[in-house]
């Protein structure tokens, strides 16, 4: 193995103030040529700041107070800053998280290739525009000539990842450095992605710095693997060694938490429909204004009818732009559907007035995607939790022992009810969530993805309460999620939707094991390390 | 085509704004004590009230507020902004006469202000805690807190009174009967301290904005993007920040279009321009309606005027906006 990344010992200081005096405390790390490395870790882990103190990214105040960044035998911490321009390009490529940010919104696409060429060559703008033209076909980008004159609120979220990609690998660097690459993607484009990340490093023999919170991502591109943990180096082996025999408690647990893509056992077969949705649909209308004829129309739901049985959980799956979200909106009445039934116990709440709805408000109760921005900042805990029953009517002194009894419920210490939303994490404050949908005393649970922003440790812990919750108080769920991994760990049935229709609904296993639908099947082939089941010997993919 | 269109579509929509400031402004000068024709009796120097009533018969006075307001809005409609009673000539006439001073000083002050604005700006942010960003915020608020008036009265004494370098006043030399280059020399010189007095405030407002959109943007994905395509500082904020840290400053622009058009009456009447702010202050004190009005409708237009070309700016800096209309 010849070594072109090494990092030895490197220790890199956060401003004071921070919650920690170290970003990274004393990790040794090498990429060699020709090998993809995983660096895998929860939020806070360190694994983001790894990447940018290799690229000498870092924001200000943060800044390595040990160790070496070894890059093909130079350490990069002491380069001047001039050198280190001239490599950065040109010798390390780089790949960001957020396909929406990361590229600039004013310039198209070809000049933004373009540039990597124009700061490193003197090429002539000809020679540059054939060169982004392949790059973009490399990067199999559909039509190339019209991305190249495109700007990016133009294309979609894979094909503006595309471009960066292409953009990293212009002049074909010896390192790629890519941070969270698709975490921001739906299922099947991310699999396409890795696809490409894999087989360009392949042909070009790239090293790829691949940073990544996903276990299933890490079994399906990597060929060694680091865990991290608060900084430090955690665990470090082939793929192989640390997905299936980890050694390390930390590793053990991040592991042990990943759902595995298999469906769990059914219960409450038989229970009688407490919620149905028949034809139900929704249409956005945007512009034109006077003209009919200009608007653009999105049907966001089309006919969707389902069923959701008594005490069970029922799974909406589908990428971004399905319209399960909308779906989910219009059972809360947050939205009005524009035709259908919504049918609970035996009232359709979708005739419901708004103001007979507020009546009913208690009944079907929502848990948001968000917990940083689904809670007022300026109100304690303890309030948002009893502001639903005061309003309702219930008094203060009531509502608020009702809340620190759902603190307890949901597993928060009732003594942090006069804490702000921002005291605490964002698992907690997913709990706090839960705890405000379930002081209505509903029916039915409309959770929205509500563990997509949590770490795979928190994840597992608010499935865990989700699922003994519904089991404790009777409750009938409905469970969005872009994860099948999830799905599978929590839905009894699950519904796939694709452009606002549902494709296909049954019971998991049913689904998992035989999926009907083609769209189906590809979801599931998409899962990345769907091979990999955690805990048993890994089957290397086809 | 498209901007034809789009422009009458913008015009048509501010019809009714421009209808309720005339007819405002109408009853509001009804409600001030004396009218016109006072005004003209005081200048001859008094007469017999048969001669001021046979001036309101002439002048249309006579009529109740509404009928003349209809008979005003009706000659408006076929572009007749009437005649100027104390200045014996058609409004029009009065105000194309002063149009360009007003037009010359906001065009000078704006692009000062502006440019002023976006170079401090990002100074500023680029130094940002050290001294260069620390003088120029101090300064800035500086003059963001002093009042215009005072800074070009304080201007005239140091610069034309005591050193002696520039004009107190006024838009050119009058009787000297320069021509060509020595004549545009002459009113540059005579606008430096007009341009200077209305831009400062402006000048301040725009380098806090930019500057804090200029640290915004530098925090942003792209930059960062650019930065790890191996592009210098220069570069980065050339190619990449500055275009996106205008689009507030262009907005802004748009907006206080109306505010300088206001800051413009002190200043012209401070430095005793010939221009259309001081035209308006006259024209209140000698209750001349028809010129009042006039002004009144072609500040409208122009305000209407800029931020239609602010807008269509926009449109071009932000690829985003035309995908949206």
């Amino acid at each position: 193995m010849s070594g072109l990344l090494s990092i030895e010992n490197l220790s890199v200081r956060l401003p004071p103030g921070a919650d920690r005096s170290h970003a990274l405390t004393g990790v040794s790390l090498a990429v060699a040529k020709n090998e993809i490395l995983c660096v895998v870790g929860e939020s806070g882990s360190g694994k983001s700041v790894l990447a940018n103190t290799v690229m000498r990214l870092l924001p200000p105040g943060v800044r390595p107070d040990a160790g070496a960044v070894l890059f093909r035998g130079r350490d990069l911490v002491g380069v001047p800053e001039a050198e280190m321009r001239r490599l950065r390009g040109r010798e390390i490529g780089m790949i960001f998280q957020e396909p929406m940010t990361a590229l600039n919104p004013l310039r198209r696409a070809g000049d933004q290739i373009a540039e990597t060429f124009r700061i490193h060559t003197t090429l002539r703008a000809r020679e540059i525009r054939e060169k982004a033209l392949a790059l973009l076909a490399e990067v199999r980008m559909p039509d190339p000539v019209a991305a190249l004159r495109a700007y990016p609120h133009e294309l979609s979220g894979g094909q503006r990842q595309r471009v960066m990609i292409a953009m990293a690998l212009a002049l074909e660097p010896a390192l790629l450095i890519a941070d969270e690459p698709t975490t921001a993607l739906d299922v099947t484009t991310q699999g396409r992605i890795l696809a490409l990340i894999r087989e360009i490093q392949a042909r070009r023999g790239m090293g790829v710095l691949f940073i990544t919170h996903d276990f299933g991502v890490v079994a399906e591109i990597a060929d060694r693997v680091a865990v991290m943990q608060s900084g430090r180096l955690v665990e470090e082996g082939p793929a192989d060694a640390v997905l299936n025999r980890p050694r390390a408690p930390y590793t053990r647990a991040l592991i042990a938490a990943v759902p595995p893509l298999l469906p769990r056992a059914r219960s409450g077969t038989a229970a009688p429909a407490i919620l149905t949705l028949e034809g139900v649909s929704k249409t956005y209308r945007k512009g034109g204004g006077l003209i009919p004829g200009r608007a653009r129309v999105t049907h966001a739901v089309r006919q969707v009818s389902l069923s959701l049985p008594r005490g069970t959980t029922l799974g909406i799956v589908g990428e971004s732009g399905s319209g399960k979200s909308t779906l989910a909106r219009c059972i809360v009445r947050l939205l009005d559907p524009d035709t259908g039934s919504i049918r609970l116990g035996d009232t359709d709440l979708a005739a419901l007035s708004r103001r007979a709805m507020r009546g009913q408000a208690g009944r079907v109760q929502m848990v948001f995607q968000d917990p940083f921005a689904s809670l007022n900042p300026r109100r304690r805990a303890g309030e948002l939790v009893a502001q639903g029953p005061m309003l309702q009517g219930v008094s203060r002194r009531d509502a608020l022992a009702k809340a620190r009894e759902l603190f307890g419920l949901v597993g928060l210490d009732p003594a942090a009810m006069d804490r702000l939303p921002h005291e605490f994490s964002g698992g907690q404050r997913q709990r706090i969530g839960l705890a405000r949908a379930l002081a209505m005393e509903p029916e039915v649970l409309v959770a929205d993805e509500p563990v997509s922003a949590l770490d795979v440790s928190v994840q597992a812990q608010v499935l865990a309460l989700l699922d003994s919750l519904r089991d404790r108080l009777g409750l009938s769920m409905l469970f969005i999620t872009h994860d099948l991994r999830v799905a599978g760990q929590i839905c009894d049935r699950i519904a796939v939707m694709k452009d606002g229709a549902v494709v296909e609904a049954g019971p998991t296993a049913e689904v998992f094991a035989a999926p009907q639908a083609a769209y189906t099947r590809a979801l599931l082939d998409a899962v990345p390390g769907r091979a990999w089941i955690p805990g048993r010997p890994h089957v290397p993919a086809a | 085509m498209t901007i034809l269109l789009l422009a009458l579509r913008r015009l048509a929509a501010s019809v009714p704004t421009l209808l309720v400031i005339l007819a405002g402004l109408f009853l509001l000068l009804q409600l001030a004590p004396g009218d016109t024709v006072d005004a003209l009796m005081a200048q001859m120097g008094g007469g017999d009230p048969a001669t001021a009533d046979e001036l309101r018969r002439y002048y249309g006075l006579d009529l109740p507020a509404a009928a003349q307001l209809a008979r005003y809005l009706g000659r408006l409609v076929q572009l007749d902004l009437g005649q100027s009673a104390i200045y014996g000539k058609p409004v029009a006439t009065v105000i194309a006469e002063r149009l360009p001073v007003t037009l010359l000083l906001m065009g000078a002050s704006l692009s000062l202000a502006f440019l002023g604005g976006i170079v401090l700006g990002v100074l500023a942010a680029r130094r940002i805690g050290q001294w260069p960003d620390t003088l120029i915020s101090t300064f800035g608020l500086m003059f963001y807190a002093t009042p215009s008036f005072w800074f070009g009265l304080m201007g005239i004494v140091l610069f034309a009174i005591h050193l002696g370098w520039l004009p107190a006043g006024g838009f050119e030399e009058v009787g000297a009967g320069y021509a060509g280059l020595t004549r545009i020399l002459d009113i540059a010189r005579h606008l430096v301290l007009p341009t200077l007095t209305l831009a400062l405030v402006f000048l301040a407002t725009y380098l806090r904005i930019m500057r804090a959109s200029m640290l915004e943007v530098m925090s942003l994905d792209y930059v960062r993007t650019a930065r790890a395509k191996g592009l210098g500082e220069t570069g980065v904020i050339v190619h990449h920040a500055l275009r996106n840290a205008l689009l507030p400053m262009v907005t802004l622009v748009g907006l206080q279009a109306g505010t300088m058009l206001g800051g413009s009456v002190v200043v012209e009447s401070v430095f005793a321009l010939p221009g259309l702010g001081r035209l308006a202050y006259e024209s209140v004190v000698q209750r001349d309606l028809n010129t009042l009005l006039g002004i009144v409708f072609v500040s409208a237009l122009l305000v209407i005027t800029v931020n239609f070309v602010v807008d269509l700016i926009y449109g071009r800096l932000d690829p985003r906006i035309a995908a949206g209309r």
